[in-house]
């Protein structure tokens, strides 16, 4: 287990590593590159903009600049936002816990829902609801989910007036009630895409479970119905799901950017919507890197689990 | 041994097995005394396997017809919450592959215990101690460490040492061991047959011994029933049918077998001709691969004794 | 026994064409849904021709005209423009910059694949790492940062949205040749002594084709969601070129005044995924041999 942890911790260091290259080239290819609001602006001047330069340190050889900025973000230096001045790290890390309220609740809710419909459609192969299923997910994952989201307002918000519009909180109530009836409608518009994405996964793996000799063998030994279902086809069903779950996270980033948008959620998604007008680069580098790290993480943390629950992967420790 | 002195523990009747339009058993009847080993042989695809899985009730759409009784309880009749009640309990299985036959992420004691506790009303120490009880007894060696080790940290020879475990383990009336040795090298092979032979003969359970080997068959069981595309064409205590076959095919299956004292290349005698689309047959099934066919076996033959408890199904004997 | 595994040989043939466009047609909801794209191809190409109005053709006096008005069928917008030639103009913009970014992510992920697979070494180490790397971000970021510094066009918006979703391809392209260079029916065709380029032409194409076709699909409808949403913050196609995601824009403050403004450019979206989306998974089924019989 500790070299299998090891190894993985070493791909996830040789994967960041590769996402801050990456992310840099990005920076510095774009055009106008990190000046392009200076370089733009007709009232500043060219001896305006060499000051900049060498206030940025962008007069320094590429690499030297790159292992300044790498080495600021390992060490919580972020840089400072164009405008207003403010810590980058601030700005970027306080938005996070909304993200992650809004992306953990949908995918906690979607995991529950996806796999109850999946495992049901599984069981029920070829039935009205299995097919009734597959054709509502194939809708849910092709709704624009600002669409979606646009929709939803103005039914339960405007129209029925059930959920507010918009935003995190009201002004003047901070209450646990308050916060939740906020969460609902972005929640469930994240969420729909999650649950139908995991409804279809769940189905085909445990279509694939259920075939297996082992199930046989559990029916067998006359055990009931359910305990063959959870404890023997979910328990193997589950595991190449969570790997997938790693794999998809870059879609749950991207759906909750696209669900604070339209929420006004005050998230990492809706501050790199709000500063990419302005072209606030180191702003928007940070979040830009925030969002793969918490992939990368993601992944590291679904291949840990996968190990933790099945013991043929420790197989690589002897 | 033959079963027809006492009440038979399994009485088979016109057993008929149909998915969709194909019938994969057609009609068979057979019993099985207490304490009697009878070997069901044949091809694979003769219908065989699904005999066995029919009496288990563990076949998903397929249509079932004729009875089974075991010890008088009408298998084919119970309700599933019943079927369920009997399966590892009065009727147990041990299946073909033992490497898939195990669920992979559970511990091979758990497995055996889950067997118990199914049936039984005992503690989980109880439960616990009979498992190990029940690893010494198919002979594992260090069976409180092996209690809790994975199946592919064993061999498959000690993973089919688990299964027969695992369908011992409420000593069941009757056991069906479905191609017990196939998947196994061929010095494993002895090791299981013996194994089983000998605790089926401590235990005084039935046993149906499905395989394709004749040679697993000669040294195994009491009486053998050879079965052909969903039919058995022939059934007698082994010795007799080892000594006089009667049914073409059965001669066949017997030519078949390699010789030791026969020159390395000479073919081995085959049958010619396929399985496949024989159950289409409106006669007999074997006829076009027959070399004796004639007219006469337009019409399907029936099953008819023809020396003491030797039964066969073709007009071309005596 | 013999000739059993003569039997198994004939099953293991490769399906011909023919009979995978016919499993493609026998699929009904993916026939239904190559009906409804043809149906959206032709009212978008055949837009100058079909359109009832011109599509900046302004009409003051019938601003905000419902769903069934007269001259407008699906009404018309704030500046009463007709909803349904403005559809019909951005179908031709959405459409295209969605078949276009999936050209580019064909040939993109297919060369990265490809080449890495065949070449192998470090080489081929460094090009998966990259596709790698490029999956931690999470595109729609990645593609906001781009338009954002990019003047928007149908060819950039259809360049950018390619180079962020080729990754994939990439993965089942490498893996299916990796895979394929070692089958057997692979080392059975070089040692009856097929020429390599025949194993190519016959057995490597055909065989990593099929995926790449069903994900090609899926990615056309990928990429359409990707240009509306990036369209819809108007960092995409810029107004007064018409295409669904821009025709959203407003749609927020629409929904005061006239909500089917906010509705009709979504269902034209939510249409064409949705198509894609059930093409792909029909041609999925129809050209994988192995749930063929199911």
């Amino acid at each position: 287990m500790a070299r299998f942890l090891i190894n993985r911790l070493l791909q996830s260091a040789v994967l960041l590593f590769g996402v801050s290259i990456v992310g840099f080239a990005l920076m510095h290819l774009a055009p106008g590159g990190p000046l392009a609001i200076y370089t733009l602006n007709p009232t500043v001047t060219a001896q305006d903009i060499e000051r900049i330069k060498v206030l940025f340190g962008l007069d320094q050889p590429v690499y030297v600049q790159y292992f300044k900025w790498a080495g600021g973000l390992v060490s919580g230096n972020w840089g400072y936002s164009f405008f207003g001045g403010q810590q980058v790290r601030e700005i970027v890390l306080d938005r996070l816990p909304a993200t992650f309220l809004l992306m953990g609740t949908s995918l906690a809710l979607a995991l529950v829902i996806g796999v109850a419909i999946g495992t049901l459609a599984a069981v029920r192969r070829n039935s009205v609801f299995d097919y009734a299923t597959a054709i509502g997910a194939m809708i849910a994952l092709s709704l624009p989910t600002f669409w979606f989201g646009l929709l939803a307002i103005f039914f339960f918000a405007q129209t029925l007036g059930w959920f507010p519009a918009g935003g995190m909180v009201s002004i003047g109530d901070g209450s646990l009630l308050d916060r939740l009836h906020h969460l609902v409608l972005p929640v469930v518009v994240l969420a729909l895409v999650l649950v139908a994405q995991w409804s279809r996964y769940t189905r085909s793996s445990m279509i694939d479970i259920l075939d297996q000799d082992f199930v046989r063998t559990a029916r067998a030994k006359g055990i009931s119905p359910s305990r063959v279902l959870v404890n023997h086809g979910l328990r193997a069903a589950l595991v190449p799901l969570v790997a997938l779950a790693g794999l998809q996270l870059p879609l749950l980033v991207g759906g909750a950017l696209v669900t604070e948008t339209v929420f006004s959620w005050p998230g990492m998604g809706l501050l790199f919507i709000s500063v990419l007008s302005t072209r606030d680069y180191p702003v928007l580098m940070a979040i830009l890197m925030v969002g793969a790290v918490v992939v990368v993480l993601g992944n590291l943390l679904a291949d840990i689990v996968v190990a933790l629950v099945d013991p043929r992967v420790k197989l690589h420790d002897e | 041994m033959t079963g027809e002195a006492s009440t038979p523990l399994l009485k088979v009747e016109n057993l008929l097995v149909a998915f969709g339009r194909a019938k994969a058993v057609d009609g068979i009847s057979f019993d099985v005394a207490p304490g009697e080993m009878l070997g069901l042989v044949g091809e694979s695809g003769c219908g065989k396997s699904t005999t066995a899985l029919a009496l288990m009730r563990l076949l998903r759409d397929a249509e079932i017809g004729g009875t089974a009784h075991l010890n008088g309880v009408e298998l084919l009749g119970l309700d599933e919450a019943a079927m369920r009640a009997r399966r590892g309990a009065d009727v147990a299985m041990i299946f073909q592959d033992p490497g898939t036959a195990l669920h992979p992420m559970i511990r091979v004691g758990d497995q055996i215990v889950e067997a118990l506790t199914a049936h039984l009303n005992i503690s989980r120490r109880e439960a616990r101690k009979r498992a190990i009880d029940l690893l010494r007894k198919v002979g594992i060696a260090a069976p409180e460490e092996r209690f809790s080790v994975y199946p592919h940290e064993m061999s498959g020879g000690m993973c089919q040492r688990v299964v027969i475990a695992m369908a011992m383990a409420c000593a069941p009336r009757l056991l069906l061991a479905d191609e017990p040795t196939t998947a196994l090298d061929v010095t494993v092979q002895a090791q299981i047959l013996e194994l089983l032979q000998g605790l089926v003969r401590e235990e005084g359970m039935g046993v149906i011994l499905i395989t394709h080997d004749l040679g697993v068959v000669a040294g195994m069981t009491d009486r053998v029933a050879v079965m052909y595309a969903g039919a058995i064409v022939e059934m007698a205590a082994t010795e007799e049918l080892f000594a006089t076959p009667l049914h073409p095919y059965t001669h066949g299956l017997l030519r078949s077998i390699p010789q030791l004292d026969s020159g390395w290349d000479e073919p081995v005698p085959t049958i010619p001709g396929s399985v496949q689309g024989a159950e289409l047959q409106t006669g007999c099934r074997f006829a076009p691969r027959c070399a004796k066919a004639s007219d006469a076996c337009r019409t399907p033959p029936a099953l008819r004794e023809i020396g003491e408890n030797h039964f066969v199904s073709c007009w071309n004997t005596p | 026994m013999t000739s059993e595994a003569v039997l198994d040989i004939q099953a293991a043939a490769p399906p011909r064409r023919t009979s995978a466009f016919r499993r493609l047609l026998r699929h009904r909801l993916a026939l239904l849904a190559l009906i409804v794209l043809a149906v959206l191809v032709i009212g978008s190409a055949g837009a100058p021709w079909l359109a009832p109005h011109d599509p900046e053709e302004l009409d003051i006096a019938n601003r905000y005209a419902p769903p069934l008005s007269e001259g407008h069928i699906l009404g018309s917008d704030d500046l009463g423009r007709d909803v349904l030639t403005r559809l019909m103009y951005a179908g031709q913009i959405s459409l295209s910059v969605g078949i276009a970014a999936m050209l580019v992510t064909v040939i993109v992920g297919f060369s990265v694949g490809a080449f890495a697979a065949y070449y192998g070494g470090w080489i081929g180490t460094i090009l998966m790492r990259l596709t790698d790397i490029m999956l931690c971000f999470p595109s729609v970021f990645l593609l906001l940062f781009v338009a954002a510094f990019v003047t928007p066009s149908l060819a950039s918006m259809a360049l950018m949205i390619g180079l962020t979703c080729w990754m994939e391809i990439a993965r089942i392209v490498y893996s299916q040749i990796l895979v394929l260079k070692s089958a057997d029916f692979i080392a059975a065709a070089r040692m009856i002594g097929t020429p390599s380029w025949r194993i190519i032409l016959r057995q490597i194409l055909p065989n990593t084709l099929a995926p790449v076709l069903v994900a090609a699909t899926l990615n056309t409808a990928n990429a359409i969601l990707l240009e509306s949403y990036i369209s819809f913050l108007g960092y995409g196609i810029q107004p007064p070129e018409a295409s669904w995601g821009n025709m959203l824009t407003n749609a927020q403050s629409d929904f005061q005044v006239d909500p089917w403004l906010a509705v009709f450019p979504g269902l034209a979206i939510t249409l064409a995924v949705t198509s894609f989306n059930f093409l792909g998974d029909g041609l999925r089924d129809a050209l994988d041999p192995r749930i063929r019989d199911k």
